[in-house]
């Protein structure tokens, strides 16, 4: 059985100028027990309200979806006994305190802090210096870590965090992903959506969405493999005219800054004619070699496929 | 505008406190002109109280701070006048249209009919908007609103533009087009102070100062950064200032 199952979810809004917006275009994937899965995409792309499907909030117009084997539809409080949600909103109670936020939740779910209390032990330790603080007055941080304390609290078997990271700082975010992979350890299985396309590779699994469709489900590596065009990078001394004049050679298929190297792919991969090209532009301390794609790359690929466009 | 001075912004022991809490630490810096300086550090370090104090919107405790030659407590309307500032979080106006979005901001700047109305036609073709000109903002795609939101920060040809965060939550490629405005704004002439939780980001910046605990635990060119913390990314750089000041903190 999977913990996740959506089939050919589609789901429409309507938009002010009485049109339609489809926010949600044929979404299928499967999650499997104790897999933590990425669905990867930015803003818009759909992630929140497939979010809200699948934790019963809000119905699809068509498709179907199973949590732990229940029907999204038929069987949605059973499902909400077992999940947990944190949303991509702030959501707690902001003038209770830590304590009181984690004892509300755990009172609703009918449980204790101390029952479940080894599961948060390692997350809950960080704040609980703040257990007396009113949660709004938290930094986004501690926010976050009490926000998933409160999601766990009854021991959910599947976990759902709506961009958990969004707006947090590198530090934060790291440690963040350091509690998602122990609470794998523990079983749980993990749906996080992020706007962070590097936090994919932290992921056993993911779907990359856009404008409401999934445009690839992989692991990390797997997308990487099968990546088959070649893509270079490329370094010189002033690399804003780097980037314009690759944009004028005729032989570049697409060029785009990442990091402090351009990734540049070609018609043909003759990179002796890119340097003669350079040398010829003035450029100096050219550096050119092949790249390892990264997520945004293939991102990026996907994006530009007429499937994507349609 | 002092016409001799090479910096757009200079702060010198730039300090502001909250009661008994410093938010902003006895801060040095200057930014030349032209230059892309990204200002970086944890949640919480201090970059938005900083930013506050440079735009002219709070009054520092203590230090000196200059702004396109003007000073941060005596000539805060001229700050403003000569800044551009685009966030994440707000920019532009939901419920006008993108035309009229152009013409208020043109107005709050004090530019005269026909120049709003050559800037705007600019803007429409370079975005290729020209179509889109009447549709409310509220209905664009996040990325059009962002490129949009940086052509209106930079509608009065400001000297400097403060850019908070531009880029979160939008899709790679929106993302790079986007620098590459910033690149073209710097290639003209504009300083770029931004922030960004991105550190590719923090790659394509000049200079990068990295704000922990109220103070610039560091700042340099981000190749001199890596090398000298012997990092191969500016995460690397980022993880290991902001982490080391944490432990410090507790």
């Amino acid at each position: 059985m999977y913990s996740i199952e959506a089939e050919h979810i589609v789901k429409t809004y309507p938009t002010e100028d009485k049109g339609i917006k489809t926010a949600l275009k044929d979404v299928s994937f499967t999650v499997d027990q104790g897999e933590l899965f990425g669905i990867i995409g930015p803003d818009g792309a759909g992630k929140t309200t497939l979010f809200r499907i699948l934790t019963t909030l809000l119905l699809p117009d068509k498709g179907s979806a199973r949590v732990t084997g229940l029907d999204v539809i038929s069987d949605y409080r059973s499902i909400r006994e077992q999940v947990g949600y944190m949303p991509g909103r702030f959501s707690l109670y902001q003038d209770l305190s830590v304590e009181e936020n984690l004892r509300f939740f755990a009172t609703i779910f009918n449980t204790s802090i101390d029952e479940n209390y080894g599961l948060i032990r390692d997350i809950y330790v960080q704040i609980e210096p703040f257990r007396k603080r009113k949660a709004g007055k938290l930094s986004g941080g501690m926010k976050q870590k009490l926000a998933l304390c409160c999601a766990l609290i009854h021991r959910p078997t599947v976990l759902f965090l709506d961009e958990p990271t969004t707006g947090v700082d590198a530090v934060s975010r790291k440690e963040f992903w350091e509690m998602l992979s122990r609470l794998k350890k523990e079983g749980i299985s993990i749906l996080v959506s992020t706007p962070y396309m590097d936090e994919a590779a932290l992921c056993d699994r993911v779907a990359l969405i856009q404008d409401g469709r999934i445009l690839g489900i992989d692991q990390p590596k797997g997308f990487v493999e099968k990546h088959l065009e070649k893509i270079w990078e490329v370094r010189s001394a002033e690399m804003y005219r780097l980037l314009k004049d690759l944009r004028r050679f005729e032989k570049t298929k697409s060029v785009h800054p990442f990091g402090d190297f351009l990734h540049l792919t070609l018609t043909d991969d003759q990179e002796n004619e890119v340097v003669a090209f350079l040398n010829t532009a003035g450029h100096r301390d050219i550096l050119i070699r092949p790249a390892i794609p990264s997520i945004e790359d293939i991102f990026m690929g996907l994006m530009k496929t007429p499937e994507a466009k349609a | 505008m002092n016409k001799h001075s090479t910096y757009s912004i200079t702060a010198e022991s730039l300090t502001k406190r909250f009661g008994d809490f410093t938010a902003v630490d006895n801060i040095s810096f200057t930014v030349g002109k032209g230059e892309i300086f990204g200002f970086l550090g944890a949640n919480g370090a201090g970059k938005t109280t900083a930013m506050r104090m440079l735009c002219g919107l709070s009054s520092p405790s203590s230090g000196k701070a200059t702004v396109g030659g003007f000073d941060v407590y005596t000539q805060t309307e001229k700050i403003k006048q000569h800044i551009g500032y685009m966030s994440q979080k707000f920019s532009l106006y939901e419920d006008l249209t993108i035309k009229e979005n152009m013409r208020f901001y043109g107005g709050i700047y004090g530019m005269s009919i026909p120049a709003i109305r050559s800037k705007t036609e600019e803007i429409l073709k370079t975005l290729e908007l020209v179509k889109e000109q009447d549709r409310l903002v509220r209905t664009l795609p996040l990325g059009w609103k962002q490129k949009l939101s940086f052509s209106v920060a930079m509608f009065h040809s400001p000297q400097i533009v403060f850019l908070d965060e531009p880029t979160g939550g939008v899709d790679p490629l929106t993302r790079r087009e986007f620098w590459e405005m910033i690149y073209q704004a710097a290639y003209e002439g504009t300083t770029v102070f931004v922030t960004t939780h991105y550190m590719d980001e923090a790659e394509y910046c000049n200079r990068v100062s990295i704000m922990v605990d109220g103070r610039i635990a560091a700042m340099d060119t981000p190749a001199s950064l890596k090398r000298s913390l012997h990092a191969d990314n500016m995460e690397g750089v980022f993880l290991q200032l902001a982490r080391d000041a944490k432990r410090a903190a507790d």
